[in-house]
């Protein structure tokens, strides 16, 4: 043991000097000057020439395709490439411009711009609230429009942006409608649990429904006291101490709002610990009706449930908009992206439609058009779009999504219903 | 100012002077926006410069500054309708107190080379998480800055158009170019210089080489909070995630790294090589 | 609260942290001999956490038995590194290291998106369900042969720089490396079995880690600060304290994370860090330079 700690007893420090600078400063600088002269010739040598075009509309799409949500974001890439192959053949005049945020809010925003600088009349994106309000940012100092795809976070029409159009609930919305539908659930099958606890990951997404939970919760008459919230480091890769803690509480219900990895990771750590609530209940978060959630648990995927906006599949639209899906993506599952791919393509389509009332692609028309939005024919739930006076959606409706045999379906509300729900659940140990 | 130069560098720099001050009327916006940012590092980058070139001291936290410059200034504008022109002596009086936390722990305790860099990480890191579960903050929803009317134009408050921005972060470059400059040439200079090429002798000669050394650390600490302030005034939204990240850290001293550490036109050089060919932000982190 | 939560709490902490302890055991070798700081430690380790999956998913073997083919490839890596690039930079200052070593590790995380793509992938293992009943503790089964492999791998590096011959000879180079060249040892070579000697450390750490995480190439920098972190808390050059380190830190995380809030739990860790910087440099059972 000595000698090994004789071995290891070495000195720690290395002095920083600076005398490696000087013998090659001067080959440096040279360098550096030399390629500045060649950026600046590049950048304005490349500088796009301006388009005035009014018979197609130019739309820019802004989505998280690479970094850590790459996995939504193509998924809703894809809304928007069915979007540019259907959208012409209904008699909509749209080209797609494409953008790639890196998961990033600093690229969100230059690469907006440069969207902008390249002809894109209105901006569709992007996803996640940080990026969403970078890109917000850009279009409301150049007056060009923003379609907000998916981003919950309620500061966005909060703010004071006049360009902004949102279709999607906000945070408070998709949790009061989360809570309501699991009121339905309780009355529908007749049980009740008398104890909740509200696991969340502590980012955007999370803190916010958080928020909404403590402002909602008092109002709505739930059959339980309020939850109790562990809140966990979205990039943790071990949530055992978190559901620890929660089968600690000893509730009966569990509420998550999760992205893709922790919901897998919640319910795989509830299984080793042998915890059995009545349900996983989710008030409008992804992750549970994810293919790859279905693919790792199994068995155990079954009976969670998601409440949250979903796509109606009596709609016309949503059929046409599955049959393209199905010829480019023959070997994908609709019911895995329908969430993603709906959003954005109905984002497109807004862009779109105020295209065609307004008849021109001036910034202040479409804006004057986008806010008489009122589309009837669309794919998610609910009423007709319509924006209020500060840009936001109110009519978005949530069903209640259970998984049956790997496949989410709707069991609420009963009129969408495409089997009856269950609840509580069977325990880990009695699936089959 | 120019004596590091040749006759043909000072001809280049006066050149780009005149490119960057006359930029905004002959340029597009796109141009306009990835050239203020280009500034914002070389700003930021000049600042690190100031701990590490002249210093010799490894600063991997340096977000940590940006963080405390940018949350200060945003909250009390936001809760208590002080503009950022009075704001941003408070974020440099945070700054500049982490600063010293930093520096006397550092130093006192004598820890150097990687240890320090890993104490810097450490800060920046546990700040990081602190400011995720302040709510009053927005904790790690978000802090957000109420936009106004884009046409309206209130230099007071910081809130104007990007062409405000562009000449509000020249105008910080350059002055920091200038301050760096005067540090250089002044005693302390002499005194930073003397500690980097021998910090033994340098004590042994009679020169105060803690005071030095806290001194870097804390004008590099107040330099960079600016950055943090106007950062929270143009983008006007706040994630912990992101300010106080340690791949944050890292990009801020990429410029001066590869322009050249110690060197005073390093990391504008730096910050123009690196930023505009795709945005080196992202870094797969 | 019931006692038996917080036991198995602890734990399920200390066994993960023993795996924590082997990551940054490579990272204590590297330093401890070729006196080169490894930023590129975490990326080192999800090469193998990565080569782990791809083993489980299309040859269907699993982690603990693809072990000795991940350090293989990991030590050939490591050697390579070493003896191509990282040796010119022994001699230069801290920062240079750095930048070259950070450079490498964006290279392979840049890399590993590229071929892999950003989700997250995990190796699916028959008992990845199941648990331990060990009396009042209910011990997952990953966690419990995690830990162990970790305490063999460390049990067999420990033996081997004790009794084996190359042992001796890189424990020489670390003590003195001109008198190393005098009697005659290759140090170059030996700087790159080293080095290759913490890759593959590194790689079977990241094999052992697939059992309890999903791996993606974002993962990488946290595990090279998390080595940093237990490798200072430990003692930087001590074996024991490595593995010391990675034990505290995985039962402080897990308790913290139990009694406090679970989003606070890395906060703890760099409070940790700071304060063993502070009051003791050298680590818990590091040597006093």
């Amino acid at each position: 043991m000595l000698a090994t700690r004789r071995w290891f007893g070495a000195q720690m420090d290395t002095v920083v000097t600076g005398r490696n600078e000087e013998r090659l400063g001067l080959t440096r600088r040279d360098f550096g000057k030399a390629t500045l002269a060649a950026s600046a010739a590049a950048v304005v040598l490349t500088r796009a020439p301006a388009f005035a075009q009014d018979t197609v509309l130019k739309v820019g799409v802004l989505l998280p395709r690479s970094g850590y949500l790459a996995q939504p974001g193509q998924a809703c890439q894809r809304g928007a490439d069915i979007a540019a192959t259907l959208l012409p053949e209904l008699g909509f005049r749209v080209e797609v411009l494409n953008a790639d945020t890196e998961s990033n809010p600093d690229v969100a925003r230059s690469r907006a711009e440069k969207l902008i600088q390249d002809g894109a009349q209105v901006i569709v994106g992007a996803f996640d609230s940080g990026q969403t309000t970078a890109a917000a940012q850009v279009c409301e100092q150049r007056g060009i429009p923003l379609v907000v795809n998916i981003a919950a976070a309620p500061q966005l029409t909060e703010q004071g942006y006049r360009t902004i159009f949102r279709n999607f609930p906000t945070s408070p919305t998709l949790v009061g409608n989360g809570l309501a539908l699991m009121k339905d659930l309780f009355a529908t099958t007749g049980t009740t649990p008398r104890s909740a606890v509200f696991l969340h990951a502590n980012d955007t997404f999370g803190q916010a429904n958080k928020a909404a939970l403590d402002k909602l919760f008092p109002t709505l008459d739930m059959p339980f006291p309020m939850p109790e919230a562990i809140s966990y480091d979205p990039k943790a890769q071990d949530l055992a101490v978190e559901v620890a803690k929660a089968r600690a509480t000893g509730a009966e219900l569990v509420i998550v709002t999760t992205r893709a990895n922790d919901a897998i990771m919640i319910v795989r750590e509830m299984v080793k610990q042998r915890y059995e609530p009545m349900a996983v209940v989710s008030p409008g978060s992804p992750g549970m009706y994810d293919e790859q959630f279905y693919k790792v648990l199994g068995k155990y995927s079954d009976y969670c449930i998601s409440n949250l906006p979903w796509y109606d599949p009596k709609s016309p639209l949503a059929r046409k908009v599955e049959k393209t899906f199905k010829d480019k993506f023959p070997s994908d599952r609709f019911e895995g992206y329908a969430f993603n791919v709906g959003f954005t393509f109905e984002a497109v389509l807004i862009a779109a439609d105020a295209f065609k009332r307004a008849g021109t692609g001036e910034p202040a028309a479409l804006l004057d058009a986008l806010r008489q939005t009122n589309l009837s024919e669309k794919i998610m739930l609910g009423g007709p779009i319509q924006f209020d006076a500060k840009g936001q959606n109110n009519a978005i409706a949530s069903a209640c999504v259970q998984n049956f045999k790997l496949r989410p379906t709707v069991v609420l509300p009963k009129e969408n219903a495409e089997a009856a729900p269950v609840f509580p659940m069977p325990g880990w140990q009695k699936r089959a | 100012m120019f004596d590091q130069l040749t006759a043909r560098g000072c001809a280049a720099f006066g050149m780009l002077l005149l490119i960057l001050l006359a930029l905004p009327m002959f340029a597009d916006s796109y141009l306009v926006s990835v050239v203020t940012l280009v500034l914002w590092f070389a700003y930021v980058g000049q600042a690190w410069n100031v701990m590490m070139g002249f210093a010799g001291q490894l600063s991997l936290g340096h977000s940590l500054y940006v963080g405390l410059g940018a949350y200060a200034s945003a909250a009390l504008f936001v809760h208590f309708g002080i503009g950022p022109w009075a704001g941003l002596w408070l974020g440099m009086l945070l700054a500049t107190l982490a600063g010293a936390v930093i520096g006397v722990l550092g130093f006192r305790f004598a820890i150097r080379g990687v240890h320090f860099a890993l104490l810097t990480i450490a800060f920046a890191e546990f700040t990081r998480i602190a400011f995720d579960h302040i709510g009053w903050l927005g904790g790690s929803g978000g802090f957000f800055l109420p936009v106004g009317d884009a046409a309206g134009s209130s230099p007071f408050d910081l809130r104007g158009s990007p062409v405000l921005f562009y000449y509000v972060i020249l105008a910080l470059a350059l002055g920091a170019l200038a301050l760096c400059r005067r540090l250089l040439h002044s005693r302390i200079g002499y005194f930073w210089l003397a500690i980097r090429e021998d910090q033994e002798a340098a004590q042994a000669v009679g020169i105060d080489v803690f005071r030095a050394k806290l001194a870097a650390v804390l004008i590099s600490a107040a330099m960079t909070s600016l950055g943090g302030v106007f950062y929270a005034f143009f983008y006007n939204n706040l994630f912990p995630e992101q300010i106080f990240s340690v791949s944050r850290s890292i990009e801020l001293i990429l410029a001066p790294v590869i322009g050249g550490i110690g060197t005073l036109f390093g990391p504008i050089f730096g910050a123009f090589i690196l930023t505009p060919p795709g945005r080196a932000g992202h870094l797969g982190y | 609260m019931p006692l038996d939560l917080y036991l198995n709490v602890a734990a399920g902490g200390l066994l993960t942290g023993l795996v924590y302890g082997l990551a940054a055991l490579g990272l204590s070798v590297i330093f401890g001999v070729v006196r080169i700081v490894n930023f590129a430690h975490g990326e080192l380790m999800v090469i193998g956490m990565y080569a782990a999956v791809l083993a489980a998913g299309s040859l269907s073997i699993d982690p603990l038995l693809a072990t000795p083919v991940v350090a293989g490839l990991l030590f050939a890596v490591g050697y390579g590194l070493q003896r191509g690039l990282v040796n010119r930079f022994i001699d230069r200052p801290d920062h240079m290291q750095f930048i070259l070593l950070v450079g490498i590790a964006m290279m392979i995380v840049n890399g590993l998106l590229i071929v892999f793509g950003p989700d997250s992938r995990n190796a699916q293992v028959s008992y990845a369900f199941d648990a331990i009943e060990i009396g009042p503790l209910l011990l997952d089964t990953v966690r419990v042969y995690a830990g162990g492999g970790a305490l063999t791998v460390a049990a067999l590096l420990f033996f081997f720089f004790r009794c084996t011959l190359t042992g001796k000879a890189i424990r020489a180079c670390a003590d003195n490396q001109l008198g190393a060249r005098v009697v005659g040892l290759n140090v170059e070579r030996l700087y790159a079995f080293t080095f290759g000697l913490g890759a593959a450390t590194a790689g079977i750490a990241g094999c052992l880690m697939t059992l309890l995480v999903d791996v993606r190439p974002q993962l990488a920098p946290e595990y090279t600060l998390l080595s940093f972190i237990v490798v200072i808390v430990g003692g930087l050059g001590s074996m024991g304290g490595a593995l010391l380190g990675g034990v505290l830190i995985g039962i402080s995380e897990a308790m913290a994370g139990f009694i406090l809030l679970p989003s606070m739990k890395s906060m703890f860790s760099y409070g940790l860090l700071i304060l063993v910087l502070l009051l003791r440099p050298q680590g818990l059972l590091g040597k006093r330079p």
